[in-house]
Formats: C-alpha cells, structure tokens, sequence
C-alpha cells in the first residue's frame, strides 16, 4: 500500500496490518489538524508533497526502524489534500513482542517523518487567510527566506 | 563542452511565488546544485524570491548543495518541510 493517500486514515486497518501473535504490544502515533495557537480558527489544512519521494523516504524510515528494532512490524500513512479540522493527517503504527521496541521505533519513525518527508501545509483559516507553516508550526514568511526568523 | 540538462522542480509555497512548477535549465558541465539554484534564481522571473540555500533534492534523495549535477537529473527545491 502506498504511504500517500487522499482518503481518510484507517487507524484499525493499519494496526491489523502489523498484528500478529508473536507482537505483545502496538504503538500508535496519530497526528490531528489543531486549531493554531495565534492565527485564529483553523477551517482546514491542505498538504502538497512530493509523493515518489514521500513513498522513497517513508520506506527508508521503515527499513532502518526494522533495522534498528530487528522484531518490529510497521505500517504508517500521510494524508495529502484537505484535512479537515481533528482528522488525522499522519498515522504510524509499530508492533513488537515488547512495548519497549514498540514505543521507541514509533517514536523514531515519526520524528524522522517530520524531519524528512517531503510534505507541506498550508492552514486554511475560518476567516479564508491561508498561512504556510513549517513543520515546527512555524508560519513561513511570504518572501523567499527559508522562514521567519527567531 | 558538454552541456547538462536538468529539470528543476518547485514545491508548494516556491511554486506559488514563481507561478509554476518545473522548468528546465541547461548548465555547462561540469556543474553542482548551488549552480543551478543560481541559474534558476537570475533566469526566473521572480527568481529572486527564492532563498539562496534552499532545501533541495536530486533524484528524489536529499542532498547538500555542493552535490554533483547530472545530464537528466531531476532537481527539487523545498520550502521548509512540514509534514505530520
């Protein structure tokens, strides 16, 4: 299955993806469209990727989280196109015979998603502003700079 | 001297502000990814909104500036990531 998709995010389907009878334990991290902490009500947000390398970088993360925690199962997924306000955007999923192994390489899977996926957003508020942010939710200047600074 | 050919591409907020989102540029070898921000940056119109360090990736595989251009290459500059 690919890791982009337009639809909205089946929790339960990735998590039967991983199960198994060997796995004592499934660690999920569930991203959600929030409201921003200074612009106001969020209607929506709409992400743009660059989907042949968000699939190229999001196996790399899996194989070197397998790589990384040898017993783990993982399955993850990255909305693209509107996200209304409390869906998921991202979803990641890892089964391990232990919770240790499960929560770490979830954790590792994630942080590196942040860190790596070729993915944008742009916040559609209430009152029709639309705002670019980064990654640390950050809102992108309008010009050319990489971001605003600190 | 051999000239390269590479097709460049924009994402999201870079797109937006140059209104388009791929265009090819030729460069004489031999020649590095900062060289062909450059291009892209004098060439455009608009160019100059783009940062001199962009974020960029060739071939689908995160690099650093000074990497190595290829005939063919696919080049794309990203605007700061935000995925999740």
């Amino acid at each position: 299955m690919p890791y982009c998709t337009t639809s909205v995010i089946d929790l339960a389907a990735l998590i039967d993806a991983v199960a198994g009878p060997e796995c004592g334990g499934i660690a999920t991290f569930v991203g959600t469209v929030r409201c921003g902490e200074d612009d106001g009500p969020v209607r929506h947000i709409e992400y743009s990727g660059y989907e042949e390398m968000i699939e190229a970088e999001f196996a790399g993360i899996a194989a070197e989280a397998r790589a990384r925690w040898p017993r783990t199962r993982t399955a993850a997924r990255h909305r693209i196109g509107i996200v209304l306000l409390g869906e998921a955007s991202i979803a990641v999923v890892v089964a391990a015979p232990h919770r240790a192994e499960a929560l770490d390489a979830c954790r590792f899977m994630i942080e590196e998603a942040k860190r790596r996926l070729p993915v944008w957003k742009k916040e559609v508020l209430q009152g029709g502003e639309a705002v670019w942010r980064d990654n640390t939710g950050r809102r992108v200047p309008s010009g050319g700079g990489p971001r605003d600074p600190d | 001297m051999s000239i390269l050919r590479i097709r460049c591409r924009l994402f999201a907020r870079y797109a937006e502000l140059l209104g388009r989102d791929e265009v090819t540029v030729e460069l004489p070898a031999p020649a590095v990814v900062s060289d062909a921000v450059r291009r892209l940056r004098d060439v455009l119109p608009e160019g100059r909104l783009l940062p001199e360090r962009p974020l960029v990736a060739v071939n689908q595989r995160h690099v650093l500036p000074g990497e190595p251009l290829a005939d063919g290459d696919e080049l794309a500059l990203f605007p700061p990531l935000a995925g999740g």
